[in-house]
């Protein structure tokens, strides 16, 4: 039986692990290699790593630490933040990243998502996907720029657009519930798996064990920072109470 | 020393640096000459299975693996190059592979579950052997699987909604993962190293 997956996040900012609430506020949390490999040795089933350093000069260090990480740590991981063209693709990938993410740039330029997937298969595609609620309650925007801009565009139609186009995953961020661990926006989830073939990681909101019981009903996988990086819970205790409610994992 | 196929198809690297941490020897190479000198061979492979077939046609290396195997080098394909030990794949129009284990590769039909299967799926055993424990997780990204096989070949297999997938197989000196070995964790890093070690 296929098991649901847990993935620590990482967002990196020069070089450090940050971690905000509501996309702001960043706090120092430490070193990206050490972390992962710390995840990895706690049962993590795959890692991201969000690149959010301002400058290009600045992500070339995340090409350095994605190659550390790839010979770190033996599960699957995704690097996303930044990447624009095919060439920051190959990049990641050439580096030892197994799949990359792509946001604000694929809405600039949904062709991107068909070149990359075409060059380097749907599955190394993961398109990432930061969306908020319309104040009318109508539905969910998709927001750009880490969050900072409202693109206008519905998040369920861009999804399915970004599928057709071939992106092999959906990682989908809730803005209203991010960092404030109050659980994850299950509605949007729901939403969301209803109409699309392919996995959605559900990300944003983890406080508590049973968060990720009910993110994993409506979704394929679940992304958590906060509760990891703090330790509040390792990822061994998570899948360990998971199991407890029934929730295939790997353990 | 473990040559490792580059054919311009995956992310090699991530096979060499589980080699590397398994302390085997290995070599990233398309170069028929460095090839030669090994005693075993991993081809890796990610993408479509047209694209890999005529890749290893176009540039020698088909014949090369074809050769090498007829001289009881031991051969592993990893996840689309496991695909490409069977005799034929049915991706985007019927197509042969190199035939060294009987079988079909096809797209899977279960319409219960997501195409592809990403993520970790338990590894069962299909007949009493010591390579892999109970409780074996290993990751999985594809969407075709081999069928019609020979049962004796088949080692390792998982469930995914209807469908038994063949996860590890294994003919004479043949060797094949669907699963990815060096991105399934300790579990898989073991697979591999008995491929290294002792296959």
């Amino acid at each position: 039986m296929l098991t649901k997956r847990i993935i620590p996040c990482l967002d990196v900012k020069n070089g450090n692990v940050v971690k905000g609430i509501h996309f702001l506020g960043l706090k120092k949390v430490g070193d990206p290699v050490a972390l992962a490999k710390k995840y990895y040795l706690d049962g993590a089933d795959e890692l991201v790593f969000l690149d959010i350093s301002a400058t290009v000069e600045k992500r070339k260090t995340m090409v350095d630490i994605v190659k550390k990480v790839a010979k770190e740590i033996y599960i699957p991981f995704t690097v996303g933040g930044g990447i624009s063209t095919i060439e920051d693709v190959r990049d990641m990938l050439m580096a030892g990243a197994d799949k990359v993410s792509l946001n604000s740039a694929a809405i600039r330029n949904p062709d991107l998502i068909k070149e990359a997937s075409k060059r380097f298969g749907n599955q190394c595609i993961v398109l990432a996907v930061d969306a908020k609620r319309r104040k009318d309650g109508s539905g969910w925007n998709v927001y750009i720029e880490g969050g900072r801009k409202d693109t206008g565009i519905d998040c369920i139609e861009w999804i399915l657009k970004g599928v057709s186009l071939g992106a092999g995953e959906i990682l989908l961020t809730s803005m209203d519930a991010d960092g404030t661990k109050d659980g994850f926006d299950l509605a949007l989830y729901e939403a969301v798996s209803k109409v699309v073939q392919v996995p959605v990681i559900a990300s944003g909101g983890c406080g508590k064990m049973d968060d990720f019981v009910d993110a994993l009903k409506v979704s394929d996988a679940a992304l958590a920072a906060s509760i990891f990086h703090y330790e509040e819970s390792n990822v061994q205790n998570v899948k360990k109470y998971l199991k407890e409610k029934g929730v295939a994992v790997r353990i | 020393m473990i040559g490792i196929i580059d054919y311009g198809m995956s992310n090699l690297y991530s096979v060499k640096n589980a080699c590397d941490y398994l302390g085997l020897d290995s070599v990233v190479s398309k170069d028929v000459s460095i090839l030669s000198k090994c005693d075993k061979l991993i081809l890796p492979g990610v993408g479509a299975f047209q694209d890999c077939m005529h890749t290893l046609h176009s540039m020698g290396l088909y014949d090369f693996i074809v050769q090498q195997v007829n001289n009881d080098v031991a051969l592993l394909g990893i996840c689309l190059g496991m695909q490409a030990l069977f005799e034929t794949s049915e991706e985007n129009g019927l197509c042969d592979g190199f035939g060294f284990l009987k079988g079909h590769v096809c797209h899977m039909e279960d319409p219960s579950v997501k195409i592809p299967q990403i993520g970790w799926n338990v590894l069962e055993s299909n007949h009493p052997q010591a390579i892999f424990k109970e409780n074996t997780y290993v990751y999985y990204v594809h969407s075709y699987y081999a069928k019609d096989m020979d049962d004796q070949d088949l080692i390792g297999y998982s469930v995914y909604g209807s469908m038994k997938i063949p996860g590890l197989v294994m003919h004479d000196h043949i060797m094949g993962c669907q699963f990815h070995p060096e991105k399934s964790g300790e579990d898989g890093l073991k697979i591999l190293e008995y491929f290294g070690k002792e296959f």
